[in-house]
């Protein structure tokens, strides 16, 4: 990737946040924090790294991915639509009653949706069943899935794991999204996690610790992942939350609310501020 | 007089999963470490690349098993029945039932005849925690004939489906010329006085009862009811009409199984008295499978006496 590629990216995730806040500001609901600060990870995956089109999004050899941390359904929902999954004017029906477009994601309603998530926990565990489907076939896709680091509390992520490395599975990439903060308070607080990587590497995983939002280390880590073979990789992100609008960014109050108009109208203009600057 | 021949439903489970093995459908199986129990060890033996032991972890199985459902395997995966539903519920429900994948639930060691391990492996709820969940086939075959045909039904149907076997040798019920269809009861003899509907091992304690009851001069309808969601309201509702009173018997708490959907049925379109009998919101405990099921009540003894109770109701 060249520095006119890295921005195109960077100007895809600051589109993604502003389509995913058009969205949960229409809803006046949904979770911001944990969406806005994966963007840089999306915009990676769905435009260098992941074998997917838009045109045949069930293609039986794609790649998959499962937003494990399903609460961060806007981000996903926005990528897909700039890729062109569903119309991107869509995002303004979010979570409303006649919308396709559930608040936590539905495999049968999205296109590009491969794994109805929500529950937490889960989602991981669906990614590596089709992990090893891929190896069961002898198929060469892969299989990306995005965890919250609160999420990771639960047990099943770590029945996931033993198994994901027990079956060799280095067709599977799990992304931590580790920006410190969950519904209660700093996962610290609440009931820590740490040390993410060293549990991760324990349960035989290559591990990697990235910045979250700077796509050249998302691009690393995702290459390095590619060159490991026999094992699953395991990439802590360290990404900020609520990235890209100042009140939102590492604030605890702002994993599950949506912003009033003003506040709204605020994010569009430092989001748009940030736009114009990348494509200046 | 012919031998009585006697097979437990995990036993036709795991014989059925090899028949469907040498089929070209694209058929995993996966089990939690009781891969000799559920009986799907044997279909790892004919099959070792077709199965995947997931270890100790059902909730992890259940969702592994909706992601590999998803890349278009049919999945059936095993383990008892308490840890099948009870534990994995929430994975049944989310990962499984809410995407509506072609997952396939071998739940063995359901209900009280498990015998000596007693009330933690006795599951008598997971019929009631199935029944819940939109969309989910729920299957409780009567005997080894029966259980063959739900296996083969299971992997035809598009859907989640769950199938429930038991642990005890239960004597044979059917013909092999019997024919199952998911969603359809099956009258196993006429009569007019009173019906009983019975499900699963229940099943040949409900024709011994009716043998006594008709040894008395009352004329039993006899339905066997291996699908219990969706349950065949039609034939409820012409039981309902036919007999005016009805029995129902489940090796299950009263509380949410087949008694609790046949009276659904029946209160809301043809309200005639039904009795339960089943575990009567109990939890079990250790004993000769036999005997508990004497203890609980849920034998013919205790059918024929709640019949007479019934038909009590009825005048």
């Amino acid at each position: 990737m060249n520095d006119l590629q890295k921005k195109e990216l960077d100007i895809f995730a600051v589109k993604a946040r502003l389509l995913l806040m058009e969205g949960i500001f229409n809803a006046k609901a949904g979770h911001p924090g944990g969406s806005l600060s994966i963007c840089e990870i999306l915009a990676y995956l769905y435009n260098c790294e992941m074998k997917v089109d838009p045109k045949n999004p069930k293609d039986p050899d794609r790649d998959r991915f499962v937003l494990s941390k399903g609460h961060a359904a806007p981000a996903l929902y926005a990528t897909l639509a700039l890729k062109g999954f569903f119309p991107a004017e869509d995002m303004k029906t979010l979570r409303k009653s006649d919308s396709y477009l559930q608040g936590h994601p539905n495999m049968n309603l999205v296109p590009g949706v491969d794994m109805s998530t929500g529950s937490l926990g889960q989602g991981v565990s669906a990614a590596v069943g089709m992990a090893l489907s891929a190896k069961l076939d002898k198929k060469d896709f892969r299989v990306y899935t995005i965890l919250g680091d609160g999420e990771i509390e639960e047990g099943q992520v770590w029945e996931a794991a033993m198994f994901a490395s027990a079956k060799t599975l280095d067709n599977l990439v799990v992304i931590v999204d580790n920006n410190n903060l969950q519904i209660d308070g700093t996962v610290e607080e609440v009931n820590s996690p740490y040390p993410i990587l060293e549990k991760f590497a324990a349960f035989g995983f290559n591990t990697i610790e990235i910045d979250g939002n700077n796509l050249y280390e998302i691009e690393d880590a995702l290459k390095s992942a590619r060159e490991t073979k026999g094992k699953p990789t395991a990439i802590i992100a360290k990404c900020l939350k609520g990235k890209g609008v100042s009140y939102m960014e590492d604030a605890v109050n702002w994993h599950g609310a949506a912003p009033n108009e003003e506040l709204y109208n605020q994010a569009v203009e430092e989001l748009t501020a940030t736009l114009k600057n990348l494509e200046a | 007089m012919s031998q009585i021949i006697k097979t437990a439903t995990r036993d036709a489970y795991g014989k059925a999963l090899i028949e469907l093995g040498s089929t070209d459908k694209k058929i995993i199986v996966l089990d939690a470490d009781l891969a000799e129990a559920t009986r799907t060890g044997k279909f790892k033996k004919a099959y070792p690349e077709k199965f995947i032991d997931c270890g100790i972890a059902e909730s992890n199985m259940m969702s592994i098993a909706a992601g590999l459902a998803s890349t278009g395997y049919i999945v059936f995966a095993s383990s008892f029945a308490m840890f099948a539903a009870g534990r994995a519920f929430e994975q049944v429900r989310n990962s499984i039932g809410y995407p509506h994948l072609n997952v396939k639930i071998g739940a063995t060691h359901a209900g009280i005849s498990v015998g000596e391990d007693g009330a933690s492996h006795q599951c008598c709820e997971d019929i009631a925690l199935m029944r819940s969940i939109p969309g989910m086939v729920i299957l409780n075959p009567a005997d080894d004939v029966e259980s063959r045909l739900c296996v083969l039904a299971a992997a035809e149907h598009q859907g989640p489906v769950y199938m429930r076997f038991g642990r005890l040798a239960v004597p044979r019920v059917f013909d092999e010329d019997y024919k199952f269809e998911i969603g359809k009861g099956s009258i196993l003899k006429e009569g007019n006085d009173i019906t009983i509907i019975a499900t699963g091992l229940m099943v040949n304690e409900a024709m011994i009862a009716t043998q006594k009851l008709q040894d008395e001069g009352i004329s039993v309808r006899l339905v066997n009811m291996a699908t219990i969601k969706p349950i065949d309201r039609d034939l409820i509702i012409d039981c309902a009409k036919k007999t005016g009173v009805i029995v129902t018997a489940e090796e299950h708490n009263i509380i949410g199984g087949l008694g609790s959907a046949v009276t659904e049925v029946v209160c809301e379109s043809v309200p005639v008295p039904v009795i339960r009998v089943g575990v009567n919101d109990k939890f079990g405990k250790s004993g000769p499978a036999l005997e508990l099921l004497h203890i609980y009540g849920l034998d013919a003894d205790n059918i024929v006496e709640n019949c007479k109770k019934a038909l009590e109701l009825k005048k």
